[in-house]
């Protein structure tokens, strides 16, 4: 910073282009300038425009991409509370027997011998006709069939391969004989729904709880909606405003809190 | 003089100007008061009048950010020939440089106000006072080293002009350890901004060595593209004499500057397009699209070739002598450098974001109010510290005041006509 | 409930410069304009505006302190949904480190896990906030992010040719997110959750730019729940309804673990593939999966060392 004199005695410059013989180029000497900033101010205003007159893409009535679900849309899958877990690890005095809820029987079809007690057993391998015929079973059906499971004399319960006796309440024992790696799995609690205690007591499910034993596989079913695309982030209030279409937002809003709740 | 009598000279030069001021300063208090209208609608209904969503959760305001720091950094530019090869031509309107730096440290500290989510609790980040999370976060380190950078060169300002003002030569002991000390702190407040995204090993595009040397040179490109252009502008409207040889050493400066700048931008280049790894991905984004999206790609091709015209017209003397392509490079490397930081470094590090989703990422209205109001700010504060400086820099006002004081016999006349003649 | 921090948030009086002695106002004079001055605008604001302007960090809080905010808090969320709530600032247990496992084999991409995880922590509905995000990714690609597509809606899932991974926190061990946040208003809790101080938040975002996995989410707007949906069984640091402007994310259900138990999105997963236990022991499912399945992590080479594993159960 030079001495605040005013500048009488200019600073002698370093020895480059010459010194005083070069051709000044001030700007007080040229119009270029402005010019040059009336074509920036332009551009920046062009650019400007472009990006402020894209309007934003409204999509279709009822389509998923901007309507923000939550779970009060699905009151079928998330009204019901589980209610916690019995008590209970498995008792010293009967090993591998686990407390699960009550086996999910059709309505009014158990105990089987109500009905099989006046019926002679039949342990030909046919298609049933007469009842059950609503059973198709999917389940290793080319070398399994009924009775390979139910006990031929005492329809109120399972039998192993070697004919032991396996009450319904304890048909994973059944499940296991085949499918050793998951009942293993399971009785260690890391296959199946877990709900409860982290550090007491937790709920074990039957097999068939989830498994339908004549149709194990799984049913595909319809996924719960994806999240609102972060374009569509607005709250409707907002996208009201922006979008200056006043019905298509609001109508869209009202009517997705019945439609869509499958 | 004291303080009050310092604020109140201060006053009367920023009231005192001609039409064109008066049009100029109308313009920026109007932008001002637009932005903060804007910005109050903001506070209103939260950040969600912006277009930063999850997916792209810094974007405009944090670009400018990291654009005007580097703005800020590059006062170095005039120091160093000023005061470390004590250079006249650049020595005497070093000044300048550090009344640009304030400006653009405001700007920036307002961007990080204006996208903060919560400013009312901006005291959580004062040591001691709130709780800083020092050293683990890099925006704690930037949050200190800004702050010290402003104070840096508002003392070493406000000393100058107030010594000026005086008429008396400022205090070199106190002044010049502290101008050369803004050296290192230049590169550290750009080179801790550079680290504040190069840390983040989720954000490939940004966690790569290059980015702290990357900023530095682009910083050193954008910076002094502006101080040209307004020393031409203050060669034409005041009466401060600018050599010209300032501002050809200045261009010269860039000239290397911008060489550096487009050899790191090369090296990155190759890197990311011959190793072919999925990081490849965000500069697929920004200079082709990608997944039919490419609203980046016209900016990024813009950059680059204004980058390289401006390299070229800076790399002969001839052009660079001329003040048509001078100016006309200033403005490209301007525009280059606040694309390649702006929309050119946060875009597309969440273009495709972490989960691989791509969420296209456009300002809103607000965010442009905002912004303008905040470059309207930078300008004032900057046209209002040269209407303070340039009448003591020209010794205008060394000259009236002895007048003055003559004229009406003022108590303290006398003892600064005793100092001038120090 | 929009509030403007223009009306009745309290800020501190600008800082004084260090001039020289001036000699027209005296300096005592100045400081005692400028403290009046603070102490009128400090006067004028509500009680409870000074106490959320002066709150201190939650780590430093007493332990009286604590239960006075929660008071408040208990107050204010009565006031605001019309029903009693509990709201716990329960610890961590020691010898307790919280571990996830999900069996990418059996995830059906149903979606109900996020919904759950909403309404268990009172996330707002609109703008919508879901801590849980599922990808659904390509069979032929394997974990790809590139390919990833959160925003599926077929008919039935799953789909035959992809497989579902869901993401949310990953509880790093060495996270980002701590890491990076200016004020400290993100930390690890010693049974290894990483937790928000959504008071102390100052809303600068750099978590978000710094996580991986994409993990945080930030109230953009006011964030609205309705009174029928709102979850009263609250903890301080977990799913307390947030307010405008702070990061959140999944909190492996703190209010729900800390109380022994399992989260939200593991009782509702109606496929069974998602595990949580205590890593530190070795019976529970979590330990037993890490020694029995192969587990992986998502993005390993970034060294996050993260508690949330996946595996491939069949």
């Amino acid at each position: 910073m030079s001495d605040i004199r005013p500048p009488q005695q200019p600073e002698t410059e370093n020895g480059e282009d010459g010194g005083g013989t070069e051709e000044e180029f001030s700007l007080a000497r040229s119009n270029a300038l402005i010019p040059l900033l009336i074509m920036s101010a332009v551009t920046v205003l062009a650019i400007v425009l472009v990006i402020v007159r894209a309007k934003p893409v409204i999509p279709p009535e009822g389509s998923v991409a901007n309507k923000a679900f939550g779970p009060a849309d699905f009151p079928l899958v998330f009204a019901k509370e589980e209610a916690l877990a019995a008590p209970g690890e498995p008792t010293g005095s009967a090993p591998m027997v686990f407390p699960v809820p009550a086996p999910p029987f059709s309505e009014g079809i158990f105990p089987c011998m109500q009905c099989h007690e006046g019926i002679p057993p039949n342990p030909e391998r046919r298609t049933l006709e007469a009842m059950h015929s609503d059973i198709v079973l999917h389940h290793d059906e080319e070398h399994r069939w009924c009775l390979d499971c139910h006990d031929t004399n005492n329809r109120d319960q399972l039998h192993l391969a070697n004919g032991a006796p396996v009450p319904f309440t304890e048909s994973y024992k059944l499940c296991g004989q085949c499918h050793g790696t998951q009942y293993r799995d399971w009785r260690s609690g890391i296959h199946g729904k877990r709900t409860g205690y982290w550090d007491g007591s937790k709920r074990y499910f039957l097999c068939v709880h989830c498994h339908n034993p004549h149709s194990p596989r799984f049913a595909a079913l319809q996924p719960l909606p994806p999240p609102v695309r972060p374009q569509f982030l607005r709250p409707a209030a907002a996208a009201v405003a922006a979008s200056g279409d006043a019905s298509g937002a609001r109508h869209e809003q009202e009517e997705g809190n019945g439609a869509q709740a499958r | 003089m004291g303080p009050l009598q310092f604020i109140t000279t201060s006053a009367r030069f920023i009231l005192r100007g001609g039409k064109a001021y008066w049009i100029w300063v109308g313009v920026l208090l109007a932008l001002i008061v637009w932005g903060v209208l804007g910005y109050v609608e903001q506070l209103q209904l939260g950040l969600i009048v912006t277009n930063m969503r999850d997916q792209v959760s810094w974007a405009f305001y944090i670009g400018n950010f990291t654009f005007l720091v580097g703005v800020a950094a590059a006062a170095v530019v005039l120091v160093i020939p000023a005061y470390v090869y004590h250079w006249g031509p650049i020595k005497e309107v070093a000044i300048l440089g550090e009344i640009l730096a304030i400006s653009a440290i405001v700007m920036c500290l307002l961007f990080v106000v204006v996208d903060m989510g919560r400013p009312d609790r901006g005291w959580h980040l004062i040591p001691f006072i709130g709780h800083m999370n020092f050293p683990s976060s890099v925006l704690a380190w930037d949050v200190l080293v800004l702050n010290l950078y402003l104070v840096l060169n508002l003392l070493i300002v406000t000393h100058i002009l107030y010594r000026g003002m005086q008429g008396r030569h400022y205090n070199q002991s106190f002044v010049v350890p502290l101008v050369l000390f803004s050296i290192p702190a230049a590169v550290g407040i750009h080179t801790v901004t550079a680290f504040i995204y190069a840390g983040l090993p989720g954000r490939p595009y940004w966690n790569a060595s290059i980015l702290a040397p990357r900023f530095l040179c682009s910083a050193f490109c954008s910076g002094p593209a502006v101080m040209v252009v307004l020393f031409q502008i203050l060669q034409r409207t005041t009466n401060i004499a600018i050599k010209d040889a300032a501002i050809r050493k200045i261009a010269e400066l860039m000239a290397y500057a911008m060489f550096l700048n487009l050899f790191l931008l090369g090296a990155e280049l190759f890197k990311e397009y011959y190793s072919a790894t999925e990081h490849l991905i965000h500069f697929q984004y920004l200079f082709a699209g990608v997944h039919g999206h490419h609203a980046l790609v016209p900016y990024a091709w813009a950059f680059v070739i204004c980058g390289i015209t401006a390299f070229l017209l800076f790399l002969f003397p001839a052009t660079r002598r001329n003040v048509v392509t001078l100016n006309l490079g200033c403005l490209l490397i301007y525009a280059s450098c606040y694309i390649e930081k702006g929309m050119g470094l946060v875009m597309p590090a969440f273009t495709p974001d972490t989960l691989g989703e791509i969420y296209e990422y456009t300002p809103t209205i607000h965010e442009l109010r905002i912004g303008a109001g905040i470059f309207s700010i930078g300008f004032l504060v900057f046209t209002m510290l040269c209407k303070i400086a340039i009448p003591i820099l020209t010794g205008e006002f060394a000259a009236a005041r002895t007048v003055t004081a003559a004229s009406k016999a003022q108590p303290w006349a006398a003892e600064a006509a005793s100092a001038t003649t120090h | 409930m929009v509030r403007r921090p223009a009306d009745d948030t309290c800020s501190d009086a600008g800082g004084l410069d260090a001039e020289e002695t001036p000699e027209g106002v005296s300096r005592r004079d100045f400081l005692t304009a400028i403290g009046l001055a603070a102490a009128g605008v400090l006067a004028g604001c509500s009680p409870e505006a000074r106490e959320a302007f002066f709150r201190k960090h939650f780590r430093e809080l007493s332990s009286s302190e604590v239960e006075t905010r929660i008071a408040n808090l208990r107050s204010d969320y009565v006031k605001r949904f019309g029903e009693d709530v509990t709201i716990s600032a329960t610890p961590a247990r020691p010898g307790v480190v919280f571990g996830y496992a999900l069996d990418l084999s059996r995830c059906i991409g149903c979606r109900r896990c996020v919904y759950a995880c909403v309404k268990e922590n009172n996330q707002s509905r609109d703008p919508q906030i879901q801590w849980i995000r599922v990808l659904e990714m390509e069979k032929e690609k394997g974990i790809d992010f590139e390919t990833a597509n959160p925003y599926y809606n077929p008919e039935r899932v799953p789909d035959p040719d992809h497989f579902y991974v869901p993401v949310a926190c990953q509880q790093c061990r060495t996270p980002q997110c701590t890491q990076v946040c200016p004020v400290g208003a993100t930390w690890q809790e010693p049974d290894g959750i990483v937790v928000i101080d959504y008071d102390w938040c100052i809303g600068c975002r750099y978590c978000m730019a710094a996580c991986p996995y994409g993990a945080r989410h930030f109230n953009w707007g006011e964030p609205t729940l309705p009174q029928a949906e709102f979850n009263p069984n609250l903890h301080v640091l977990g799913n307390r309804p947030r307010p405008r402007g702070v990061v959140e994310k999944c909190t492996f259900c703190i209010q729900r673990t800390r109380a022994g138990r399992y989260p939200a999105c593991v009782e509702i997963c109606p496929v069974g593939a998602r595990k949580f236990g205590n890593l530190i022991d070795p019976e529970s499912e979590v330990s037993r999966i890490l020694r029995e399945k192969r587990v992986f992590v998502l993005k390993s080479e970034l060294k996050t060392e993260p508690k949330f594993y996946y595996f491939y159960g069949v």
